[in-house]
């Protein structure tokens, strides 16, 4: 879209910056402040600056609108998923206890594995408002 | 934060709109972070100061940037000024912020903040409590996420697709 130098280099500064700090929000989260949701925000960010500096068509061949809505199903599952490992498991639904060897690992697992599930839907749906509405606004 | 949002109300210029509205947001997430809720002002930076400024602009340059002037109204304003003062009216009755015998620190607070370490050992209290004791309400957030964003994309590009046929 725009042919400005500096703002491609940039860009490709940034989005490994963005990607590698949303990453950092999602397996940090049990330690610092932040979460899933956060770090969904911040990756689906780094898609909108790649589709603000090198346009929608760009990014579409990274992320394929398809690819977007189907992630952001798998990530829903992945959440509803780990609550029927613990029903196998001879648990409550969405009960981490059995998941790990003790009670706290299974915590543990549990909640990486919930939160990397809210983290791909809430990044993807965001993508996927992003790049849907930028198609409407050229057409 | 005050002088943003009156000018949000007053002023006519929805692209100004728009920008002094990501302002407020940048700003509540620095009340957050004051008022020692990191998650929150991470969550209010990103989205509200991020990703709905954009979306908002990029809904303005279908639209149009400017408000259409419309004839004061008087029966919504009344409403409006009735629900405000029965709100502040409320307000009266809620309990001193910090006291430590509000019920927001007397029911089931406390046995998160102190058994939360042994059983899930996890430092970030706001985390366990998002992801463990609470997961069917996140559960119920993710879903929603899901379909808001399912909605749109059948709302947009379903006609999309209906134009290239």
């Amino acid at each position: 879209m725009h042919d400005s130098l500096i703002l491609r280099v940039v860009a490709k500064f940034l989005i490994p910056v963005i990607v590698l700090f949303g990453l950092y929000v999602v397996f940090h989260g049990k330690l610092g402040p932040g979460g899933a949701f956060q770090a969904g925000v911040i990756l689906a960010s780094a898609l909108i600056v790649h589709m603000l500096v090198f346009g929608p068509d760009e990014t579409r061949r990274v992320a394929p609108v398809a690819v977007l809505r189907g992630l952001a199903a798998v990530g829903v599952l992945l959440y509803g998923g780990t609550g029927l490992i613990s029903l196998a498991l001879g648990a409550n639904y969405l009960d981490y206890n059995p998941i790990g060897s003790t009670p706290v690992s299974g915590q543990y697992f549990g909640i990486l594995l919930v939160e990397i599930g809210v983290c791909i839907t809430v990044a993807s749906t965001m993508a996927l408002l992003a790049l849907l509405f930028a198609e409407r606004v050229r057409t | 934060m005050l002088i943003t949002a009156i000018f949000v109300a007053l002023s006519r210029d929805l692209m100004a709109v728009v920008m002094v509205f990501g302002a407020y947001s940048l700003l509540s997430a620095g009340m957050f972070m004051v008022m020692d809720a990191p998650d929150v002002a991470f969550t209010e930076a990103a989205v509200g100061a991020g990703v709905s400024t954009l979306l908002m602009l990029m809904a303005l340059s279908k639209t149009g940037r400017f408000e259409r002037r419309v004839e004061r109204q008087w029966l919504p304003l009344s409403l409006t000024l009735v629900t405000t003062a029965v709100l502040v009216y409320g307000t009266l009755d809620m309990p001193k912020v910090g006291h430590p015998e509000n019920p927001v620190h007397q029911h089931v607070v406390p046995r998160y903040l102190e058994e939360s370490g042994k059983e899930i050992g996890i430092p970030n209290v706001v985390t366990s409590v998002l992801a463990s004791y609470r997961g069917f309400d996140t559960f119920g957030e993710v879903v929603v996420v899901f379909t808001a964003g399912l909605g749109v994309f059948l709302l947009i590009g379903g006609i999309r697709r209906k134009e290239n046929r």
